[in-house]
């Protein structure tokens, strides 16, 4: 998944080979996670997909079924890997992501905790940031649950990067090896402020902590234990919301059916010009936006503090 | 577990400042933030004094200082605070049963019986920012009627004005674009290490500086105009960015990540655009303009002020150069191997009158991510890109960020928050050869 192997970096000449992780792509909500292999298929509603057809073509190509059904097959990222992961747990998605590796001020060569590791979907990207030279040692008390990230983080390719530990970081705190080592640490627990003191003794100077809590409860009591030995406290919220788009056409021409004037066409491959692809009129046909009907309306709080500098 | 194969960076592993070093200053906890250069004339600002910011040459990372009035003027003082100051607070804020309230608070500006004159006679004197901020609780009439909370309230605001607290932080990429939409930027172009990532940056090189600390010293972030002058990217220097990584940041115009067979005569041209544009210090083309970068006191998201009288971001004589023309070479391995990714902050044009020719630029399967202030271009470029069948997984996304207080007994959404922090297009580049067609 990331180009720190130059071999499966993306590039107009790499294509497809056995044993690649595909992201096979039907629609923007719909994809699922495949590893090609030469004697296997993929079966979905438009039919079946051999494998056989999908090597050798490049990433980002679109492959037909033996009914002529089509979907694309997608070199795999951690944001498209946030989207197919198996869910074993509630997951963090893109916006919450995005922001805790902002605000972790994570870059190559930093040394990450975090706890609990959960589906790995955080995961994956903090490897991403951190590669080539920093790790991210991950810990989950559910030994099952720890295995099973650990065989997605081979999957993914991320595993040089990523460490899974089985401990219950909330009761034993982080291991003492890591002492003053970590430049930054993440959370999601049910009891954070339980691993509080630990994350401080793990911290180096100025070093940054994140803790992700869905209830307000666990926020404010977090912040009371963060108050002994952190500054910068703050607290937020990130929520996205995503629009559709339409092709608006004022269709005066047609008085018949329901071609009234000023109707909304629902499909806009109804309009679609041959040739250059430019609208016919610009006049009478617009691209209108609005935002999707539903939409996430709360993941969690996301509290960040950063040790006091008291030497 | 071990941790070997951690390699350590020494210039983001550095603790301490260094003469000439860039640094983000915290004014106030947060109320106002502003790079700087420490030099040993540089100067800040706070209400309306000047202080000299000799003194944070040399101290960690992390260090709180505050104002003291010296002989020679104000001057900046380091303190170290002991843990149990915030505890005494937290168990004052934690009262119970609170009788009082706003009753017998009468708004007719009598309440205090310190005039300035009085304050500016104690500041001659000597009188610490502290010992002013208690004068003035114990001759307020009113004080000692305030609920507990406001009373808290009353005290850091007098602190804020009489004792000012500069924090001196490392300096980071958190804003021109909001902070949340620019991790958003960095995560859905999948910036990682030994990626090349194409970005059109007209945010003074914000974008730019982001993407190039995500590389870390590796892969390449190619800086491309469209049209003739190049961005300015003053920003890219307030990062302290290691050679290596100063290395990785090329500049390319459109007409040579495009063309087939290079002129060598136009190349020259840009070269000497660029070179031009570097030494100058006149603040012509770049997009954002001090207006945009509003200060927000009370606002949950911070905003970095770029303050070029204090911080002389233009006049660096020693560091490494940034933003070099990319080598024949290296346009070459991005026309056959083609770009990882691509970002694009343009905020004054239209996407889809350069992004058509940007796109094929990009490998297969390459993700890329579009901002623009405005929904509707972006609306009109995911149209067109859709109509062509150019990318998948198109989506226009944008993000809301909210900061909490969060105190004992009074948690609730801060009152301020950034309205609108703009938009994103993103989505995957398709493969267009004729093996996926049928």
């Amino acid at each position: 998944m990331l180009p720190t192997d130059p071999t499966k970096k993306i590039s107009f000449t790499r294509c497809i080979k056995e044993g690649d992780l595909v992201i096979v792509y039907e629609r923007h909500d719909c994809m699922k996670a495949v590893k090609v292999c030469q004697n296997s298929a993929f079966q979905n509603r438009f039919g079946a997909f051999k494998h056989s057809d999908w090597i050798g073509k490049p990433f980002g190509s679109m492959v037909f079924s033996n009914k002529g059904g089509f979907v694309y097959l997608l070199a795999p990222t951690p944001e498209l890997w946030t989207l197919v992961l198996s869910h074993r747990t509630q997951i963090l998605y893109i916006a919450d992501i995005s922001f805790v590796i902002m605000y972790l001020e994570l870059v190559p060569g930093c040394l990450v905790l975090e706890s609990g590791t959960g589906s790995g979907s955080l995961t994956t990207s903090l490897a991403r940031a951190v590669a080539p030279t920093g790790h991210v040692y991950t810990f989950d008390f559910h030994e099952q649950r720890a295995a099973s990230a650990r065989e997605d983080f081979e999957r993914t390719g991320v595993s040089s990067f990523v460490t899974v530990g089985v401990r219950d970081i909330q009761g034993q705190g982080f291991p003492d090896e890591f002492s003053g080592l970590a430049d930054s640490i993440f959370l999601d627990l049910p009891q954070p402020w339980l691993a509080i003191p630990s994350a401080k003794k793990m911290l180096k100077q100025d070093g940054i902590l994140c803790s992700f809590s869905p209830c307000i409860e666990q926020v404010q009591r977090s912040c009371e234990s963060l108050r002994l030995n952190f500054t910068d406290i703050r607290t937020f919220e990130i929520l996205l919301r995503t629009y559709e788009i339409r092709q608006w056409r004022a269709d005066c021409t047609q008085g018949t059916g329901g071609g009234s004037a000023g109707s909304i066409r629902h499909k806009r491959k109804q309009h679609l010009i041959e040739g250059s692809g430019e609208q016919e009129n610009p006049n009478n046909s617009t691209v209108m936006a609005r935002p999707n009907g539903e939409a996430r309306g709360h993941t969690g709080y996301l509290t960040f503090a950063r040790l006091k500098c008291l030497s | 577990m071990s941790q070997n194969n951690v390699q350590l960076d020494p210039i983001r592993n550095a603790q301490v400042t260094w003469e000439g070093c860039s640094v983000l200053l915290d004014i106030n906890d947060g109320d106002r933030l502003v790079f700087a250069r420490l030099t040993s004339g540089s100067t800040l600002k706070i209400g309306n004094k000047n202080c000299s910011l000799q003194p944070l040459i040399g101290c960690p990372f992390g260090s709180l200082f505050q104002v003291d009035n010296g002989k020679e003027g104000p001057n900046l003082s380091r303190v170290i605070p002991s843990p149990e100051d915030d505890v005494q607070e937290k168990e004052d804020a934690q009262i119970s049963g609170e009788f009082r309230d706003n009753r017998a608070i009468v708004d007719d500006n009598k309440a205090q019986c310190l005039s300035g004159e009085d304050i500016d006679e104690m500041r001659r004197q000597g009188a610490t920012g502290e010992e002013i901020v208690e004068a003035l609780i114990a001759n307020s009439a009113t004080f000692e009627k305030k609920t507990s909370f406001s009373q808290e309230k009353y005290k850091l605001k007098k602190q804020k004005k009489y004792a000012p607290k500069v924090l001196l932080r490392r300096p980071f990429a958190r804003r021109f674009l909001r902070v949340d939409t620019l991790s958003l930027l960095l995560s859905m172009g999948n910036v990682a290490a030994n990626s090349d990532v194409l970005v059109v940056d007209m945010a003074g090189g914000l974008l730019t500086g982001a993407v190039a600390e995500r590389l870390g010293g590796t892969g390449y972030v190619c800086n491309t105009c469209i049209g003739d002058s190049p961005y300015r990217m003053d920003i890219v220097r307030i990062f302290n960015f290691s050679n290596e990584i100063c290395k990785s940041i090329v500049r390319a115009s459109v007409s040579d990540v495009t063309s087939q067979s290079e002129t060598s005569e136009q190349s020259d041209q840009l070269e000497s655009a660029c070179n031009m544009e570097i030494q100058s210090n006149e603040q012509k083309s770049s997009s954002v303009s001090m207006e945009d970068i509003s200060l927000s006191s009370e606002n949950g998201v911070s905003d970095l002020i770029l303050e070029a009288n204090h911080s002389p971001v233009n006049k660096i004589s020693k560091s490494h150069k940034v933003g070099e023309k990319a080598s024949q070479e290296t346009l070459k391995l991005w026309k056959e191997n083609g770009f990882s990714s691509m970002i694009v902050v343009a905020p004054e044009l239209d996407p889809w009158s350069f992004v058509k020719d940007l796109l094929p630029l990009l490998s297969y399967s390459a993700p890329f991510a579009i901002y623009h202030q405005y929904l509707q271009p972006l609306a009109t470029c995911m149209h067109s890109l859709q109509v062509r069948k150019m990318a998948i997984g198109l989506q226009i996304s944008e993000p809301w960020l909210r900061e909490y207080q969060v105190l004992p007994s009074r948690t609730h959404p801060c009152m301020q928050m950034s309205g609108c922090g703009g938009y994103i297009l993103s989505g995957t580049r398709t493969a267009t050869n004729a093996s996926s067609q049928q």
